[in-house]
């Protein structure tokens, strides 16, 4: 039986087209051995909901570095639940005030990285938190 | 159970039934065996071409196509597989063909689904098939399937697919290129996308060229006993029996020559049905399918009944140059079967 793949869609909400970020994340992950569905630019919560369900994907990764992730973030993750993928995890990256973060972290995202963050970490992270619905 | 839900038509178990498929798991086999009696109603079209052709962005145009026909048809429901590569060094793999659908977003009559080729050769994945097989059992009616981007020798996809398109582009070689084997040779329909870029007269006189030197008789005796006009798009469809395979440009970043790329699949699909051709591919389908299953299962149940010391040592024995791969197999078909 072939083994269990770790899926992950990467998307970038919201007008902002600076997508270095998300594709150096994309292509971090992919070197960890996760399948990475990348969106590309300018997707709104409800294609990014859309895309995640139709993959059936383990993880959510949102680059954002508009400064509009208070209206983003919790409209994706109202989507996701709405589509009954309450266990798929999320994580975002970008530029995060600290207010914002200890917020978003409350509305149940799994992980927050601003600039500079080593992508072990994330690449870690998604790991266990993964592991650990299984 | 996810197969009662997928054929009510609960999205989010057919995706889970998909993830189930792709990991050959006992739900997704046991799932494929209840749904089976359920599929043969689709139209699966593989899409096929070298990296960067535009594969994605034509699928895209047909998706939209189909969902809104302009001459007033119904529409029909689509799903897309798209296939892209693994990583043969860490399994990993970015997929990014929905950067290039995202017009069919929030449609519910469309289901798109990305997958990797987890070290399948031959450009489409192991799990392909079955993926396409639920799909067809949740009842979309044009299923397109699109290869990684192929060389030319990833002709799975005609295997698989009732209408094959294999897009070429201007500018990709001369015409040596399109009289040798391979890829050209699975085409139902050729798609010459970006015709809006220099060097198309050129690309196209060389994939006529090869049709011509395909199908030379036929072409010269078939139409009412008279030699036909080749140069006119029309006169390549089907003459006889024998189905030429049209040539259409298309620029799929517009839509420009969707409606006439349209028209010769469907042209193609009543070919099928007309002569029959459309049993045989499905007969030779299944055939292919029941042989790989059966390659897979046989090989998985002489290795449990292997002793992995027995197998070194016969590769110590292949190493060492003393035996040939040849012998080994006898060798070790002969052990096993003791």
């Amino acid at each position: 039986m072939a083994e269990k793949k770790i899926r992950v869609l990467v998307a970038k909400p919201g007008l902002d087209g600076h997508d270095r970020g998300a594709k150096v994340i994309a292509r971090a992950l992919r070197d960890a051995g996760m399948e990475v569905i990348y969106t590309g630019l300018r997707q709104t919560p409800e294609m990014i909901a859309e895309a995640a369900l139709q993959e059936d994907v383990d993880a959510v990764g949102l680059s954002i570095l508009s400064g509009a992730h208070m209206a983003l973030v919790p409209r994706v993750m109202e989507l996701l639940r709405a589509n009954g993928q309450d266990k798929v995890k999320v994580f975002l990256g970008g530029i995060i005030p600290d207010e914002d973060v200890i917020t978003l972290q409350k509305l149940g995202v799994t992980g927050i990285y601003g600039p500079g963050s080593p992508t072990q970490k994330i690449i870690d992270d998604i790991r266990n938190s993964v592991a650990a619905l299984a | 159970m996810l197969q009662t839900s997928v054929l009510e038509g609960d999205r989010l178990a057919l995706a889970r039934l998909l993830t189930e498929i792709e990991a050959d798991s006992e739900a997704g086999r046991s799932a494929l065996n209840d749904l089976f009696k359920h599929t043969g109603n689709a139209h699966l079209i593989g899409v096929t071409g070298a990296p960067g052709t535009g594969k994605s962005s034509l699928v895209n145009q047909l998706a939209l196509h189909y969902r809104k026909p302009p001459n007033g048809e119904a529409p029909r429901s689509v799903a897309i597989v798209a296939v892209d590569p693994s990583s043969p060094f860490t399994g990993g793999a970015v997929l990014g063909d929905r950067i290039r659908m995202r017009e069919l977003s929030g449609d519910a009559g469309v289901f798109i689904r990305s997958m990797a080729t987890r070290g399948s050769l031959g450009g489409l994945a192991t799990a392909t098939i079955g993926i396409v097989q639920a799909l067809d059992a949740a009842g979309f009616e044009i299923i397109f399937v699109e290869t990684v981007g192929a060389g030319q020798s990833e002709v799975e996809i005609a295997k698989l697919a009732h209408t094959t398109l294999v897009v070429d582009v201007p500018g990709l070689g001369d015409d040596v290129q399109a009289i040798k084997a391979g890829i050209l040779e699975i085409a139902d329909v050729l798609v010459l996308n970006k015709a809006d870029r220099p060097g198309v007269e050129a690309a196209e006189r060389a994939l006529r060229g090869m049709l011509k030197l395909g199908h030379p008789t036929k072409r010269a005796f078939n139409h009412h006993g008279r030699p036909t006009v080749t140069e006119s798009s029309d006169a390549e469809l089907a003459v006889g029996d024998e189905w030429i395979p049209p040539i259409r440009r298309t620029m799929a970043t517009d839509g420009k020559g969707i409606v006439e790329l349209a028209a010769a699949i469907a042209g193609h699909k009543a070919h099928m049905e007309k002569t029959g051709g459309w049993q045989l591919r499905e007969r030779a389908r299944l055939q292919g399918e029941v042989e790989d299953l059966l390659s897979s299962e046989l090989m998985s149940r002489w290795r449990s009944g292997l002793d992995d010391k027995d197998f070194q040592k016969i590769l110590d024995q292949l190493v060492t140059r003393s035996i040939s791969p040849g012998q080994a197999v006898t060798k070790l078909l002969k052990e096993n079967s003791q």
